[in-house]
């Protein structure tokens, strides 16, 4: 069979793609730079008669994205940035009541209602949890309109597996660039993981009632809850863990950098080589779980590092972290809106080797 | 010999944790009647609020979901659309539905979600312990009205009816007003729930029940003066009977 390729925007694949992975209910709140998104599943939803939903709100799009998953559907929402902040009391409900669930955040510069151009400064409210309480979700985050739709048809799988929400962190960039994409086939949504805990039909399966909820005012019994969910985070770090490097092993610097500064770093490595310098990348694709042990095992090769973001400077923290002092972290960033260029990267890579 | 009168099927026979005299042990039970009088107790799913009918998922023996509060009907939506033949009840308190989830409330009504919502209106928050609702009635006490609610000194706004104000919308088919004060009107109660959930599985459209219920312990009163009060109070302000009627049946 021929390969099912478009030109599309990364807002637009990351919406057919999700429709491909049997997203069965979206809930959409106008705002820039995703707005794609919202009526690509507008059009392509009712189309083929699944639930669209444009909601009074964020707020209300993130419940609803609650009530759905609750019953049992592939359920997604997305936003950018300011409508993310208001999606986190949700986000928080979700992850209590471990339901599985898609939230796309094509990010923009803030804080505040900041601009409409691509930021990275969402990275510690995506990778923190984000709202109240003890908790992580997936965090993926894509390079390009290619990996923006394979990482959005993942999500579903991953969330579905781990009753754990997975949110794509890509930026405006990603969101409105065209792209070619090589689109996923339809998901087989028979081979799904059983979904026994959700509500509905319970006559028709004869099983107990079941109740979707995060509250427990039992503090033991709600402490346990929370570690046991915790416990789930640990086989998550230990095994799904996502990264790409590029001349990473023979590399005096590393480059940290991903979605957006990653493209740009690339070419700033490739100048770099060309120019002598043994300047290396490496991309996180997974911003939760990080790849520390990765980069601590770099750190002890004697490597040192750059982290470049679109922003004052957040992943770099978790750089930091991750190499425990046992190598230096230099940092690079533009933002409110500000993509860095290569030759500013590679000024502050040829600034830190004195070449 | 079959049994004429006992425990409604769908409430389990449990003690509650609702104070002496509330109103949600009567509301609950009524629901419950209802829904085994409409065979629907494996294909119910209940929305309960934050509020002291966050308990109601302990009571009600069939399927429920606890969303943030204020956002049930946001919640119920999604539910609904995924399960269009289940009877979806979206359980509201007064702060729920009036206050913090004003907008998804409006929202939902208009869209004509066809879940039916049962909006217990006791005139004050009861769960955290007594403060002003958007209900609370014009001169009530509250923790946070401790002179009476006053509208226009302390711009402490006016009491909302909120039935009234949803008829404007379009997507709403069936709204009623009752009260838990009485046998007579606990029975018109459940007949406006048996018709908002007969036109919900029909798929007619927003059906909503509210129902004026007493709160003893936030009043500051005993069980029975607390049912005086209501009725002497709440019920000339919110008119009983029902608001809307646009189902087909009421257009035959």
């Amino acid at each position: 069979m021929a390969e099912d390729i478009r030109l599309m925007k990364g807002n637009e694949a990351i919406a057919e793609a999700a429709i491909r992975a049997g997203c069965r209910a979206y809930f959409g709140y106008p705002i820039t730079p995703q707005n794609e998104l919202t009526a690509y599943m507008a059009r392509h939803m009712l189309d083929r008669k699944r639930t669209f939903i444009q909601a009074e709100s964020e707020v209300s799009a993130i419940n609803m994205v609650y009530g759905a998953a609750a019953a049992g559907a592939r359920s997604m929402t997305s936003s950018s940035s300011p409508g993310v902040s208001l999606k986190q009391e949700g986000i928080s409900y979700i992850c209590g009541a471990d339901l599985p669930a898609v939230i796309v955040n094509v990010a923009r510069s803030g804080p505040g209602l900041g601009g409409i151009s691509p930021g990275q400064a969402d990275y510690f409210q995506s990778t923190r949890g984000g709202g109240h309480g003890d908790y992580y979700h997936f965090v993926l985050a894509p390079k390009s309109v290619q990996e923006a739709a394979d990482l959005t048809y993942e999500a579903f799988d991953l969330s579905d597996e781990w009753r754990i929400p997975a949110m794509i962190l890509a930026d405006g960039l990603i969101g409105q660039m065209m792209e070619g994409v090589v689109l996923p086939a339809e998901r087989d949504l028979s081979k799904l993981p059983k979904r026994s805990w959700a509500v509905g039909n319970q006559a028709k399966q004869g099983r107990p009632i079941n109740h979707v909820s995060s509250i427990n005012l039992v503090p033991l019994e709600l402490e346990a809850s929370v570690r046991a969910r915790f416990e789930r985070y640990a086989k998550i770090k230990e095994t799904l863990v996502r990264f790409e490097e590029t001349q990473v092993e023979d590399a005096d610097l590393v480059i940290v950098a991903y979605g957006t500064s990653a493209r740009v770093s690339l070419g700033a490595l490739q100048e770099a080589r060309k120019a002598g310098l043994k300047v290396g990348l490496f991309r996180p694709i997974t911003l939760w779980p990080f790849p520390e042990k990765r980069l601590a095992e770099l750190a002890g090769k004697g490597k040192r590092f750059l982290a470049v973001e679109m922003s004052m400077g957040q992943m770099v923290e978790d750089v930091r972290l991750a190499v425990n002092g046992k190598a230096p972290v230099d940092f690079y960033g533009r933002c409110g809106g500000v993509i860095p260029t290569e030759d500013e990267v590679l000024a502050a890579a040829r600034k830190i080797l004195g070449k | 010999m079959e049994l004429a009168y006992g425990h409604p099927k769908s409430l389990k026979p449990i003690q509650t944790k609702y104070c002496p005299g509330c109103g949600h042990v009567v509301i609950h039970r009524v629901i419950a009647e209802v829904i085994d009088e409409l065979g629907l107790q494996g294909a119910s799913i209940i929305t309960n609020p934050v509020g002291c009918s966050i308990w109601a998922d302990l009571y009600f023996d069939f399927d429920s979901v606890q969303p943030a509060h204020g956002r049930t009907p946001a919640a119920a939506t999604g539910i609904k659309r995924v399960l269009p033949d289940h009877l979806v009840i979206c359980y509201q308190g007064d702060g729920d539905l009036a206050a913090i989830g004003t907008a998804e409330i409006i929202h939902a009504a208009n869209r004509g979600e066809k879940f039916t919502t049962i909006f217990v209106n006791n005139a004050i928050y009861g769960m955290t312990g007594g403060q002003m609702a958007p209900t609370t009635l014009v001169g009530q006490h509250a923790t946070t009205a401790p002179y009476g609610r006053d509208p226009v000194e302390a711009g402490m706004g006016y009491p909302i009816r909120v039935l009234e104000m949803l008829a404007t919308l379009g997507g709403t088919k069936y709204l009623a007003r009752g009260s838990v004060n009485n046998a007579a009107n606990i029975r018109k109660t459940k007949q406006y729930i048996k018709k908002a959930f007969e036109a919900q599985m029909r798929g007619e459209g927003f059906t909503m029940v509210e129902i004026l219920s007493p709160c003893p312990t936030n009043w500051s009163m005993g069980a029975g003066e607390s049912v005086e009060w209501l009725e002497k109070n709440m019920i000339p302000f919110y008119a009983l009977g029902e608001v809307k009627n646009t189902l087909e049946e009421a257009a035959k």
